[in-house]
């Protein structure tokens, strides 16, 4: 597979993969790393957002 | 500072005068008499150290991440959907709203620590609509996706309820 990366598009396997995950009650998140030579050169994140804000509580005045 | 999550007060205002319209258009005496036009909704990161809260009101420079492919103001939010609102009973009630695509910023740098997203709407003056934070990230060289939650009574990006 072919990686965008800092040095430009390289097969992935000339390089170190990682990735990791974040699971909680606000988001999903995967995120993936290619590192080359130990410097950084590519991470991507997918976020899922399982929490968002609302407004409750609407009203309204008696007469 | 921090960023919180939270949908803007001013947005609760605004939506009563009418300065907001998500999804299909619908309202003809808008823009045009004829040719009424949907706003359009951008989605724009800040850095984890800025300050995006509740008390936001419209879109800001301060504090947005920059960095390769990635153009101040964030990129266009896909506002395909109506709203839906609906009664849990006869007192109760809620509207509901989600964007109807992930969003998606391909084939960015964005060093800096970023957590947060701001919607807005870019058609009515950049009023700020709601607040989104997640964990902190950075991208390289790579691409970062929003996904939505699902567009449900509880889950939707946007929702208001009577209870």
């Amino acid at each position: 597979m072919i990686v965008t990366t800092t040095k430009g598009d390289m097969d992935d396997s000339l390089l170190e993969h990682r990735t990791g995950t974040i699971d909680n009650e606000n988001e999903l998140t995967v995120w993936d790393e290619y590192w080359l030579d130990g410097e950084l050169v590519h991470r991507s994140a997918h976020v899922t957002l399982k929490q968002s804000p609302s407004f409750a509580g609407g009203e309204t005045a008696t007469f | 500072m921090a960023n919180t999550q939270s949908m803007c007060t001013s947005f609760l205002g605004e939506l009563m005068l009418g300065q907001h319209q998500l999804g299909t258009s619908t309202i003809v005496s808008r823009g045009s008499l004829t040719s009424p036009t949907t706003d359009t909704l951008k989605a724009a990161l800040y850095l984890a150290s800025a300050t995006i809260n509740a008390a936001t009101t419209v879109y800001t420079v301060t504090g947005e991440v920059s960095g390769t492919n990635y153009t101040a103001g964030g990129i266009t939010v896909t506002n395909a959907t109506a709203p839906t609102s609906t009664n849990a009973s006869a007192t109760a009630g809620v509207g509901y709203w989600t964007a109807s695509a992930s969003l998606v910023y391909t084939t960015v740098t964005l060093s800096t620590a970023f957590d947060t997203v701001l919607i807005y709407n870019s058609t009515q003056s950049n009023k700020a609509i709601s607040v989104h934070t997640f964990s902190s990230q950075t991208i390289t060289a790579g691409t970062l996706t929003l996904t939505m939650p699902s567009n449900t009574t509880t889950t939707a990006l946007l929702r208001l309820a009577t209870t």
